[in-house]
């Protein structure tokens, strides 16, 4: 009876829509996403605004001048003058990140006694970069007392661009770019995670609410169990995605709206870094950094960078329309999956505290595939533990969407499709054979050994 | 035993057997339930009326025997045709009074318009108009059951099966609920009585089918039942002294009250006709009233019972108690 299934399916999705608890929850959260967002990027420009650490050379090597030339965006060497308690009077005046003094007498081949003076407790990241930037001036001290000469030393220093190379299975080659083939299978491995997890615990909690409000002996009486079950799995489905959709179209709008608006102050400051560079120790390097900040920013360029990200990512190693067609395979074969067994449970109990005994073996192979897909697969995702979690039905959907982007081979792809419908069928079978006897079960505490039973009752 | 000879029976069940992983639910049973007329299904709590309910409602299946409705092997297109008052009431609680009730008819194949039309006619009947856009949850108890019970019907089935269908009304809706079900009956629908309270609707049902142990112990109309089970015993009120020695007919019980009245009851031999009695004790006493004693459905269950199975006879009367 596929219109009473539909019926099902509709009642599910009209009475959850149209719930005050959705309406807030679809509205209040783009605003949070988009509140992490200012919050990021208030973080990211703050950050990116270079540090500040005064020298104070009594060397006499000339050190300061050296590191001076050293500065990076993140860090500015700036030389100064006076007796060191002034100058450490001075640096935390200014506001500056540190003091770092160069005793008289400093000996090139041993030097010992320079002081890095912070405020408060010093950073491990701060003082290692420091302490790069002071070994590279000793280093190119003792090179020129070696007899190089100043123009060679510029030589010799270098950046090195790195540029990553993949080559695919024909030996093609291809940009690669980790970050963004780790960045794709993460937010699809979370996409997944979270949906199974927040739409199959309302699909638990429904059957419950049924269960319990003892409306199943007449829901029964017009409707088979298994069109009520699949009606609820798919109408909460179309709640998951109704809620994802607009999440993510709301998410969009609040950021384009909500971003310029709290970050003008930092947009019209890296504006007019631009349009006025001063005489700082290094103007344009800090100049180019707020302008990249302020771009950032900005919702439009944002949403090129998007699409631009496909573009790019048809230019890189990355199968996209593997990516698509097996997210949306595993998306609902997962949810589906999970969703049978989160039905399952809500029958076989009366109670919602008792959910807990059988929700655990349930959860379990979720959360595993998601915490080892996010340190072992996403590391190794050609590995013996991302093969054998991308082909067991039940930790496939996060396992196999991490490794998508990574490029899997065909033949695996197909195998793990197979045996997750084959898992699917199965679960579907026994959720429904459990949900059928356990809906009209009450006052029994149940165990596994009953629920192995109910598996073998007639209808 | 004899069976209903008023119309075709509308429901048929032949020797249908249920069982459970411990216990059998119902042991070879067989019924049927005539057209247009009120069918009491009566027995102690666990005699298996909600299994074999269940079945007819095809939430679960027999394991053997088989159910015919109007002749026809029972099957899903049948659901539209069969209303259900389960015993263990429950709606949707955060929803609509209205919605709920178009969501439960359109499962049993009504159109959305038709339900709509007849839900207006129903929430006016039961005066209940002003709950249609109230949740379930606000509504007291007394209320719910209403729109349960309009739930029930509104598809215009032709069984209704309504299992204990007086628990949780007041004296006051459960005559209301009364005459619905009389008045449905009267439109031509056959209503299946659940209950084991057999008092409650003896006087409503026109046949009955006793359950026990998972077994049949009787059926057929009720008034045909009662005066199988009626032994030639009648109850006298009087006055004066009563004195009763006589071979044709014997004193089962007698009681004295004030004033020098009496109640008795007297049971005939065989060969002896009423009027006999009654001239040997216009002889005696003042006769006030004089009529023959027929036992009701509880009695007759009982006695039944006890003839069948005189082991279980005191776990069933404590059932019935």
């Amino acid at each position: 009876m596929a219109s009473k299934f539909l019926l099902v399916a509709q009642r599910e999705y009209l009475t959850r829509v149209r719930k005050r608890a959705f309406v807030v929850l679809t509205l209040l959260v783009p605003f949070i996403i988009a509140g992490f967002g200012v919050l990021v990027g208030k973080l990211a420009t703050s950050d990116e605004s270079a540090e500040i650490v005064d020298v104070r050379d009594t060397s006499g090597l000339g050190i300061a001048a050296r590191l001076t030339q050293l500065s990076t965006p993140q860090l500015q060497f700036l030389p100064v003058a006076g007796s060191l308690p002034e100058a450490k009077q001075n640096f935390q005046k200014d506001k500056h990140a540190g003091l770092l003094y160069l005793p008289a007498g400093l000996d090139v081949q041993n030097p010992e006694g320079v002081q890095f003076f912070g405020k408060g407790n010093i950073s491990l990241g701060k003082e290692t970069r420091v302490q790069k930037a002071l070994n590279e001036a000793f280093a190119e001290l003792k090179m020129q007392r070696s007899g190089l000469t100043q123009t060679q030393l510029d030589q010799l220093r270098a950046k090195v661009p790195l540029s990553s190379v993949s080559l695919d299975e024909a030996g093609k080659e291809k940009d690669s770019n980790s970050g963004v083939t780790t960045g794709i299978a993460s937010v699809l491995a979370i996409l997944i995670y979270f949906f199974i997890f927040l739409y199959g615990v309302q699909i638990m909690r429904g059957v419950g609410e049924e269960k319990s409000s003892r409306v199943m002996e007449v829901m029964l009486s017009s409707v088979k169990p298994f069109d009520l079950m699949m009606g609820k799995i798919v109408g909460i489905a179309a709640v998951g995605l109704t809620q994802f959709l607009l999440w993510g179209l709301l998410s969009w709008g609040a950021s384009a709206v909500v971003v310029p608006l709290v970050m003008k102050d930092e947009i019209a400051k890296a504006k007019t870094e631009v349009a006025a560079p001063n005489a700082k120790a290094s103007p344009a390097t800090v100049a180019d950094q707020a302008a990249a900040s302020a771009e950032r920013m900005n919702p439009a360029k944002r949403a090129n960078v998007i699409s631009g990200a496909f573009e790019q990512a048809g230019k890189l190693n990355i199968p996209i329309w593997t990516i698509v067609f097996g997210f949306i395979a595993y998306f609902l074969g997962g949810y589906l999956l999970y969703g049978a067994l989160f039905g399952a449970v809500g029958a076989a109990v009366d109670d919602q505290t008792d959910t807990q005994q059988f929700m655990f073996p349930i959860t379990m192979p979720l959360i595993l595939s998601y915490v080892v897909g996010f340190s072992v697969i996403l590391r190794n995702p050609d590995g013996p533990v991302a093969f054998w979690m991308s082909m067991i039905p039940f930790t496939s959907p996060v396992a196999m969407v991490i490794r998508l982007p990574f490029g899997v081979p065909a033949w695996q792809l197909g195998l793990s499709i197979t045996l997750l419908i084959m898992g699917f069928v199965g679960t579907v079978w026994v959720a429904s054979r459990i949900y059928r006897v356990g809906i009209l079960m009450y006052g029994k505490k149940v165990t596994y050994k009953e629920l192995s039973k109910w598996m073998f009752y007639k209808g | 035993m004899p069976q209903s000879s008023i119309s075709r029976p509308i429901l048929e069940a032949r020797d249908v057997r249920k069982q459970y992983a411990a216990h059998t639910a119902l042991d070879g049973v067989s019924l049927a339930v005539p057209e247009q007329s009120i069918f009491g299904l009566l027995g102690p709590n666990g005699a298996g009326k909600t299994s074999l309910i269940r079945i007819i409602t095809q939430i679960t299946g027999a394991d053997s025997g088989e159910i015919l409705f109007k002749g026809e092997r029972l099957n899903p297109s049948h659901i539209g045709q069969i209303g259900y008052l389960p015993e263990e009431r429950g709606l949707y609680k955060k929803m609509k009074v209205g919605e709920q009730l178009i969501y439960l008819a359109q499962l049993r194949g009504l159109s959305r318009p038709d339900a709509l039309a007849r839900i207006k006619k129903w929430l006016e009947r039961f005066d209940i108009k002003a709950w249609a856009e109230k949740n379930v949850e606000d509504l007291s108890k007394g209320m719910q059951q209403k729109v349960q019970f309009i739930a029930t019907v509104l598809h215009e089935p032709q069984l209704i099966i309504l299992d204990e269908p007086f628990s949780g009304f007041d004296p006051i809706n459960a005559n209301l609920i009364k005459d619905e079900i009389l008045r449905l009956k009267q439109e031509g629908a056959a209503i299946i009585f659940s209950t084991h309270r057999m008092e409650s609707v003896e006087e409503m049902c026109d046949s009955i089918a006793l359950i026990n142990r998972s077994r049949k112990v009787l059926d057929g109309p009720v008034t045909a039942i009662r005066n199988q089970f009626k032994n030639n015993t009648y109850e006298v009120e009087g006055q004066g002294r009563l004195l009763v020695v006589h071979p044709d007919f014997e004193v089962v019980e007698q009681r004295e009250r004030e004033n020098d009245h009496f109640y008795a009851r007297i049971q005939l031999h065989a060969g002896t006709r009423p009027n006999d009695l009654l001239r040997f004790l216009i002889g005696q006493v003042q006769v006030h009233s004089f009529r023959e004693q027929i036992p009701s459905i509880n009695e007759i269950f009982i006695r039944r019972v006890r003839e069948t199975m005189p082991e279980t006879l005191n776990e069933t009367a404590n059932a019935l108690l």
